[in-house]
């Protein structure tokens, strides 16, 4: 076996997930939250006022990534669901479940932020434009996957249904993607990040988009893997391996306590 | 195939045993149908312009309703098992399953259609183009309905769920359906969707029973 298949299949057990969850989570981290940060910085500081909208044409350095951050979890969501029902992986399945909520929330701050750009903009909080109402059905679907899986009472069972429902929903996903390449209508086309011609649209507006995207990949990774580390804790509460870890945890807040009482 | 042809035989003479309940969706669409001019008012030409939209929801909602019925009286008497472990193919079974059912609750609602659209003042002309895509419409609910509601099987009441997670699987037949209505009503080409949704019904003839059968056996599992 070659060592990338060798290394999944480590990870996919649990004792191991939860080292790798426990190792990766601070790093990660801390480079989102400097990613974010100068995302943020270009977004509200650096980049300059436009000469139409003013300054709420800022809405969208979080509508943006956060629109792309709804196609992402849920294509994540898919993949780990597929892998979770062929291969019977446990580890995919919780993932999977673990990014559901993270989606909904990504989709539905999509929608609140664009429905604040688009009352001073487009003059409306809401139209029945493909793209606004195909991210509405994506919602739903998170939501469906969601109300599933908490919904069967075996937990694996619960697990695989959603996952399947997921599966079903990814079609969706083209659909809110190409949503302003085959209708056009109201919402605007994607800008390419300037490849097509970046005198229209220069790097120095879309880089803290980009940069805030990286920083929101890097957030939802540390997320998804906290919310699966605990699930998994709690599942296997009663595993020796559970038990010692909670054994040393326990010392090193024992010897804490103690350091402090002496200083 | 005989296999196939006793299965067929007994769940058509299981539902006309329950014959009365296939005037049920019948009922229910009729009166979705009536309370719109009691909230609209009964202005004719108002009303004639939402009819077709009207009646598809008439029709999506009542389909919803009795999705639940497709599997669940055969889960609990657990002949569904036994069909599970029947040495005829699962996707056959399930198709079989949905076809009668189609047979008994969509088929009566498309009957009662003209009468729906006489009801809302539908422009006569367009009656011709509304019965076309609900009868596409419906089989292609129904075959999405499979998939999902064999997922929704292992949960005791399983309404409102059922709902959440079928409706936005409808929004594209109900978009695609209403949509060529509409168009005829504007004099533009109508055609092009009634053609989408045909492709969408043969990839689904194909695919939604083998969907619905590893459903199953996921939540029979």
């Amino acid at each position: 076996m070659n060592k990338l298949l060798l290394w999944f299949n480590q990870t996919g057990s649990p004792a191991r997930f939860d080292a790798f969850a426990r190792r990766w989570s601070t790093p990660s981290f801390i480079l989102a939250v400097i990613l974010l940060a100068i995302g943020v910085f270009g977004a509200l500081l650096s980049v300059p006022t436009d000469y139409k909208q003013g300054d709420s044409f800022r809405i969208l350095y979080i509508h943006v990534p956060a629109a792309w951050m709804s196609l992402i979890i849920f294509v994540i969501m898919a993949v780990q669901s597929a892998i979770a029902l062929i291969w019977r992986i446990k580890i995919c399945e919780l993932i999977a479940m673990a990014s559901a909520p993270i989606g909904a929330v990504f989709t539905a701050i999509t929608l609140i932020s664009g429905a604040v750009w688009g009352k001073p903009t487009w003059g409306t909080w809401w139209t029945w434009d493909p793209r606004l109402t195909s991210e509405l059905v994506l919602l739903f679907l998170y939501l469906g996957v969601i109300g599933l899986y908490s919904a069967i009472d075996d937990r694996r069972a619960a697990g695989r249904a959603a996952a399947f429902l997921a599966i079903i929903g990814v079609v969706n996903v083209p659909i809110v993607h190409f949503a302003v390449t085959w209708w056009n209508t109201l919402h605007q086309r994607s800008s390419e990040l300037g490849v097509r011609d970046a005198s229209a649209n220069p790097p120095e507006i879309w880089i803290p988009a980009v940069f805030s995207g990286f920083g929101l990949i890097g957030l939802i990774f540390v997320i998804i893997i906290l919310h699966t580390r605990n699930e998994i804790l709690l599942r296997e509460r009663r595993a020796q391996w559970v038990q010692e870890l909670v054994q040393q945890e326990l010392l090193l807040l024992q010897h804490l306590l103690q350091l402090k009482k002496l200083g | 195939m005989r296999e196939l042809r006793a299965l067929l035989a007994r769940d058509i003479g299981l539902m006309w045993q329950k014959r009365s309940d296939a005037a049920q969706p019948m009922l229910f669409a009729l009166m979705v149908c009536v309370m719109f001019p009691l909230a609209m008012g009964s202005e004719p030409a108002r009303l004639a312009q939402s009819a077709s939209a009207v009646i598809w929801v008439a029709h999506l909602l009542a389909g919803m309703l009795v999705l639940d019925n497709l599997y669940r009286s055969d889960f609990e008497d657990g002949s569904l098992e036994q069909l599970l472990l029947a040495p005829v193919p699962l996707p056959m079974v399930i198709a079989s399953k949905v076809a009668v059912h189609w047979l008994t609750t969509a088929l009566p609602l498309l009957v009662l259609t003209p009468l729906l659209a006489q009801l809302l003042f539908l422009p006569m002309n367009l009656l011709p183009v509304l019965m076309l895509s609900l009868l596409i419409g419906s089989l292609l609910m129904s075959l999405i309905g499979a998939v999902v509601a064999a997922l929704t099987l292992g949960i005791r009441r399983s309404g409102l769920l059922l709902a959440l997670m079928a409706l936005p699987m409808y929004v594209p037949v109900l978009v695609f359906g209403a949509g060529s209505v509409w168009s005829a009503g504007q004099g533009l080409p109508w055609l092009g969707a009634i053609y989408l949704m045909c492709a969408g019904l043969v990839f689904l003839i194909v695919l939604a029973p083998w969907a619905a059968a590893s459903a199953l056996r996921l939540a029979l599992s």
